[in-house]
């Protein structure tokens, strides 16, 4: 095959960027920084990169569909909070705290799609009046304070296996579920069919609403299980766990190579946007650069990326 | 005047009715089409062309007014509902997904699977869909090239040939045509040209709809002309001439 037509067959959802700049980025941090490969260095930047991953992860296939969730970081914390809150006060079991969690999660997924796809609000403003409804239940489920000091089987889930963080683990492991499912289901073909052209594809039967419906209850899923990870690494739910974490989410998949206009993208190169964010953070730490000019960095990375990614037209002609 | 066959219509629409708004863009419609019929629709812009197919198709329902298929009373809620019916649509505009390939548009909605059937979660066939998709492009005798192309980086006949071929897939009793050519070249034109009349032969009723008026002229059996939401005209086209069609049209004797 023609090597042009075969590149640009590689690079169509996009992979080639964000790997090069992931690669980039840890030439750079290895050459500033002799801290930055260590064994340490990276379990620890696999453990961060977990909860930001898991989180784009729902969130790149929100935005494959065309729309946006502005409430993950918010569904993240009122799971996490419901999961603590039923093991400490309620006195719950493990299995089923972190089940009321993450049923949480998808209760309030549900709830954005049916906003989106059958009353028809932009999902913008859904997502944002989702938002502050979950922030606002977490402050009044916990009073405000973070609820902490879980049972040691709860924070295994923050632990290691063999060399791996289990946090990681788990992520990945929904990674590969979630890309398989992109490409080889029909469902993935949908996502991407109505992030593509969604009225075309409602004109052949699809029905649109149903898929909608789904990706955001699977980004509230992901979300819950964000904040069942965030709880057991931190051994503590904080009322304020997860802010902000949505522009994160966006930013890795933007990063990524999912195109906010929807039907452009995957779950490989928003895992990639993922550990550029994390390891960009990382950097930025080794070379003890303060938290208020993390933010500058990590606004100019994202500026820069989205330009160049909308250098070509939108479906890579 | 093949597929006039004197008989019952294959479909028809009887006092057909639709609002937008304030807007009476379809007042008291009928329209009907026998099995290897070729009808011509046409009219000027907003004459309720695109309303009339629309609800043919299912994308809407009428206000009033009703459809009857075979000669039963339908309704249909979705184009599913339609296409169920064996009404299938290739739109103007909105026909292919351009982020997506040439077999996922012509299967679009109707993917074979692996396993699972018709669920959501269900797993693609997508060998059967690459070889599906090559054989039934070749019947159409249309080269595509690289089946694996995106459709938007397809030319305008190439994506026309596409929506066909996802249509006939199906295979309909009746195709609705909503300006199949308007994107085309004078050579692709006359491919889409002879594939109506390919169609007719296989007793599938068209509803052909262009503002070029000697296309319609070269393939239609009959002629219906809307405007402002009535129907002004509804005549076999060898007793209808191109001037007297655009009187008609545009109205003001």
């Amino acid at each position: 095959m023609d090597p042009k037509i075969w590149l640009r067959r590689i690079n169509r959802n996009r992979v080639l960027f964000p790997l090069g700049a992931l690669a980039l980025l840890v030439i750079v941090a290895a050459s500033l920084s002799p801290h930055f490969l260590t064994p340490m260095n990276i379990k620890n930047v696999l453990s961060q990169v977990s909860i930001i991953a898991i989180l784009a992860a729902g969130e790149a296939c929100v935005i494959l569909t065309g729309g946006i969730d502005l409430s993950v970081g918010a569904v993240l914390a009122i799971s996490g909070s419901v999961t603590a809150v039923l093991m400490k006060w309620a006195g719950v079991a493990i299995p089923l705290a972190v089940l009321g969690g993450l049923g949480v999660g998808v209760l309030a997924g549900a709830l954005n799609g049916l906003m989106v796809a059958w009353v028809r609000i932009p999902s913008f403003i859904a997502t944002l009046a989702m938002m502050a409804v979950a922030r606002g239940g977490t402050l009044v489920l916990t009073n405000g304070r973070p609820v902490s000091g879980f049972l040691k089987s709860f924070r295994a889930i923050a632990g290691y296996a063999g060399p791996l963080p289990l946090l990681f683990l788990i992520t990945f492991g929904v990674y590969v579920l979630w890309q398989l499912a992109l490409s080889h289901t029909r469902f993935g073909r949908y996502v991407y069919a109505v992030g593509g052209n969604e009225t075309g594809t409602r004109f052949v039967g699809v029905n649109v609403r149903r898929v909608k419906l789904l990706v955001f209850i699977l980004a509230g899923l992901c979300a819950a299980i964000g904040g069942v990870m965030l709880d057991a690494r931190l051994n503590a739910a904080y009322p304020t766990a997860g802010e902000g974490y949505e522009l994160d989410a966006i930013a890795a998949a933007v990063l990524g190579g999912v195109s906010l206009s929807g039907g452009v993208g995957s779950l490989v190169g928003t895992f990639f946007g993922a550990l550029v964010m994390t390891v960009l953070g990382n950097i930025l730490n080794l070379l003890k650069v303060g938290a208020f000019y993390q933010y500058i960095a990590k606004g100019l990375i994202l500026a820069v990326a989205a330009i160049s990614l909308s250098r070509g037209i939108k479906f890579a002609k | 005047m093949g597929g006039e066959n004197g008989g019952r219509p294959w479909v028809e629409m009887r006092g057909i009715h639709k609002w937008f708004g304030g807007v009476h863009a379809l007042k008291g419609v009928d329209f009907h089409v026998h099995r290897g019929e070729v009808v011509g629709l046409i009219g000027d812009n907003g004459a309720g062309k695109s309303t009339l197919i629309k609800i043919l198709s299912g994308v809407f329902p009428p206000d009033k007014g009703e459809i009857v298929v075979e000669g039963r009373k339908v309704r249909f809620r979705s184009p599913k509902d339609a296409k169920e019916h064996g009404i299938e649509t290739v739109y103007q505009e909105l026909a292919l997904v351009d982020n997506l390939d040439v077999p996922a548009n012509i299967f679009l909605g109707r993917e074979p699977a692996l396993v699972g059937g018709q669920s959501l979660m269900a797993l693609l066939n997508k060998g059967r869909m690459l070889r599906e998709a090559r054989a039934l492009l070749e019947r159409l005798k249309v080269n595509i090239g690289d089946l694996n192309a995106l459709a938007g980086e397809l030319s305008g006949g190439q994506r026309q040939t596409v929506a066909i071929a996802r249509a006939l897939y199906r295979e309909p009793k009746l195709l609705i045509m909503d300006e199949p050519t308007a994107a085309l070249a004078v050579q692709e034109t006359r491919k889409v040209l002879d594939l109506v009349r390919k169609l007719k032969e296989r007793d599938i009723g068209v509803v052909f709809i262009s503002h070029t008026l000697q296309e319609v002229f070269a393939v239609a059996d009959r002629i219906v002309i809307l405007r402002k939401g009535e129907k002004v005209g509804d005549l076999p086209a060898d007793e209808l001439t191109i001037d007297e069609a655009v009187k008609l049209m545009v109205g003001g004797e």
